[in-house]
């Protein structure tokens, strides 16, 4: 099922790009084949490789429980936020925040996920700042 | 004797304080990445290109450093192996079968050390292969018109799925995906921009390091959260009596006609499009078994057996970068991600790259050298320590490899949106990898997607808007010809090979993919 499902997915997105590619505006200075073309090549080998994964799916793949999926799309959010947060509160932090909950869903213990965290950050800050002298993101006490 | 002048002055290039420096730190970091289960070479390399980057290195010694990285993972793999019965990544796979019972029975230090060695034979003479076969396949490259270009990009998609590919629709919606990515942007040859939806971020088109970074660092994190608690805990693991670490003479003599052999079969695996190290350290255990298993020790904890797949997964290494360098075109994996270093640092690979920048290519290839000499050096007596980072649990490592990961990519743009851009690819690396498509053919589309679309049009150009110009030298038919056969054959006996390697595995038992 899963398959067919990326399939049908695959499909809308081919349909999709050939139609965004049609809308593609082309300039009075073109060459013989246009910026077109190419797309439309891509667009049909996708459109292709779908329609064979909706008639010849492969065995189900083993999806994670709803629980294990909510974990990942959390993840997904806190680093969201983490990217949106960097430059406001600076690098030191941010990363810290976001290395503490990645460590917590680990596995590690609560209090003990605050140390990793804090040390995660202070050592990339240390050896990537202060060593190697890049230039990460300053927040308002300038770290 | 060119050929000894030009290494000679790559020499000069490579033996700097710098670039030794350099060399040592990338030896030490791959080693270390490609023991740890969960980071392999392609991850390792992917996380360094930004770094390497941002510290404002040079196209040389950016080369040298992953190359390093590279060439250390190839040896690294076999640690966890040996160890722990658990492959550090995909090409130590058959290390498992002959070094986790020679562990077992002590002789862990012998296995390490056996394969260490067996690893630097088989790079140290897969590196003298790519010095004398690279500048050959530069001559033939030379013959290259745009439509030759075309139908060879074509044939490393087409085959990169390889001979142990599962779906190859899969790998060719890979493809469409990476190079429908490359497409977004402002058309280089009109100037009009391209699947932007008006969005000016966009219109430098998608940064390949942001998708690679994304697709294997990120995505890998998203896999251990997936799988926390189910995996067996390594630390819970019998600790492994090392034994002694020097070999005796006669064991090593024992393997040298192992190791001659596997370094051919792995080197020739290397070079051919699609293969890579994990398929040449499959094939060389193999052959090795059928040729000198008389007496059934094989996977028993037979000394050859652990020579085997070592020497031919690190002489697989080294041939899969003659393709890379000399034509442009990786064939596996990593050398896919070696490839955007280069492109990255506005290096044009190809024939082109040996005459305009003979000192890279020289200066790398004579790092790899040194590097090996010190990766043998670093991984016999330090094999100790390299044992300890293993220790390192996943619930740590993993959050220090997605700070990295963004540390590098905000060091080279600065900007929030490209951190969205690379965890959103970071979800779609791991969508993809559940529903078993292949990740390298979308990091080579969107590498690859312009230089691939450039030539087409070109070439098409030249004749007027003929499109049987694609197909019209005997050349391109002879690519075309090799491109369709690479696609076919994995579908027709692509099952046989990967019901072997499963049966392989399973006969060990215990080990995870």
């Amino acid at each position: 099922m899963s398959d067919r499902i990326f399939g049908g997915i695959g499909l809308i997105l081919a349909v999709f790009y050939a139609w965004q590619a049609s809308v593609i505006q082309e300039s009075f200075l073109t060459d013989a084949v246009g910026p077109k073309m190419f797309p439309y090549i891509i667009a049909a080998v996708m459109g292709l490789s779908s329609i064979y994964f909706l008639l010849k799916p492969d065995p189900e793949p083993h999806w994670p429980r709803a629980g294990r999926l909510a974990e990942i799309g959390f993840a997904v959010l806190v680093l969201f936020a983490y990217a949106q947060v960097l430059p406001e509160l600076g690098f030191v932090i941010s990363t810290a925040l976001a290395a503490t909950y990645l460590t917590w869903r680990l596995g590690s213990r609560p209090l003990e996920s605050v140390v990793i965290g804090i040390g995660t950050s202070v050592g990339i800050y240390v050896v990537f700042r202060l060593l190697l002298g890049l230039s990460l993101a300053r927040g308002p006490f300038g770290f | 004797m060119e050929l000894m002048s030009n290494l000679a002055d790559g020499f000069a290039v490579a033996l700097t304080w710098q670039n030794l420096a350099l060399a040592l730190m990338g030896c030490f970091l791959g080693t270390i990445m490609g023991a740890l289960p969960g980071l392999g070479p392609s991850n390792g390399v992917a996380i360094l290109i930004p770094l390497a980057f941002t510290l404002g290195l040079g196209a040389t010694p950016s080369l040298i450093l992953l190359t390093s990285v590279y060439y250390g993972a190839m040896y690294g793999g076999r640690i966890s192996s040996i160890l722990l019965n658990i492959p550090g990544d995909e090409p130590a796979m058959m290390t498992c079968l002959d070094g986790y019972p020679m562990a077992q029975q002590g002789r862990a230090g012998e296995a390490l050390a056996l394969s260490g060695i067996a690893s630097f034979v088989g790079a140290f003479f897969a590196t003298w292969g790519l010095v004398l076969l690279a500048p050959q396949l530069v001559k033939v490259a030379l013959l290259f018109g745009p439509a030759e270009y075309f139908a060879l990009f074509a044939l490393a998609f087409a085959t990169l799925g390889g001979i142990s590919s599962t779906n190859q629709a899969k790998s060719a919606f890979a493809a469409a995906l990476g190079l429908g990515l490359a497409m977004i942007g402002v058309d280089t040859q009109t100037g009009v921009p391209r699947f932007t939806f008006g969005e000016v971020h966009l219109y430098d088109g998608i940064d390949f390091l942001v998708a690679i970074v994304g697709l294997f660092a990120l995505s890998e994190v998203f896999i251990f959260l997936e799988h926390r608690g189910t995996d067996q805990d390594i630390s819970t693991k019998p600790k492994m009596v090392i034994g002694r670490i020097v070999p005796t003479w006669s064991l090593i003599r024992s393997c040298i006609p192992t190791m001659g052999r596997t370094t051919v079969l792995g080197f020739v695996a290397g070079v051919l499009p699609g293969a890579g190290a994990s398929l040449g350290s499959f094939i060389s255990y193999s052959m090795e078994k059928r040729l000198v298993d008389r007496k059934g020790t094989f996977g028993k904890g037979d000394p050859r057996g652990v020579a085997a797949p070592e020497t031919g997964n690190n002489a697989a290494a080294g041939g899969a970068l003659v393709p890379m360098l000399a034509l442009g075109v990786p064939g596996s994996g990593t050398t896919a991600v070696l490839l955007a270093v280069l492109l990255a640092l506005n290096i044009t690979p190809g024939p082109l790259l040996f005459t305009q920048n003979p000192d890279v290519v020289w200066g790398l290839i004579a790092a790899l050298f040194i590097g090996n000499v010190m990766l043998l050096a670093m991984n016999i007596p330090m094999v100790g320590l390299f044992t300890r980072v293993l220790l390192v649990p996943p619930r740590i490592l993993m959050p220090i490899v997605a700070m990295i990961s963004f540390v590098g990519i905000y060091g080279i743009s600065g900007s929030s949106f490209d951190l969205m851009v690379m965890v959103g690819f970071g979800v779609m690396g791991w969508v993809l990898r559940k529903l078993d498509v292949p990740l390298v053919p979308v990091i080579l589309g969107t590498l690859l997607g312009n230089e691939m679309e450039v030539n087409f049009r070109r070439a098409v150009n030249i004749a007027n808007g003929d499109y049987s110009v694609l197909i019209s030298s005997p050349l391109t038919i002879l690519l075309w010809t090799i491109a369709v056969i690479g696609f076919v054959l994995p579908i027709l006996v692509g099952g046989l090979i990967r019901r072997r390697m499963r049966m392989a595995r399973d006969a060990e038992g215990g080990v995870r993919d």
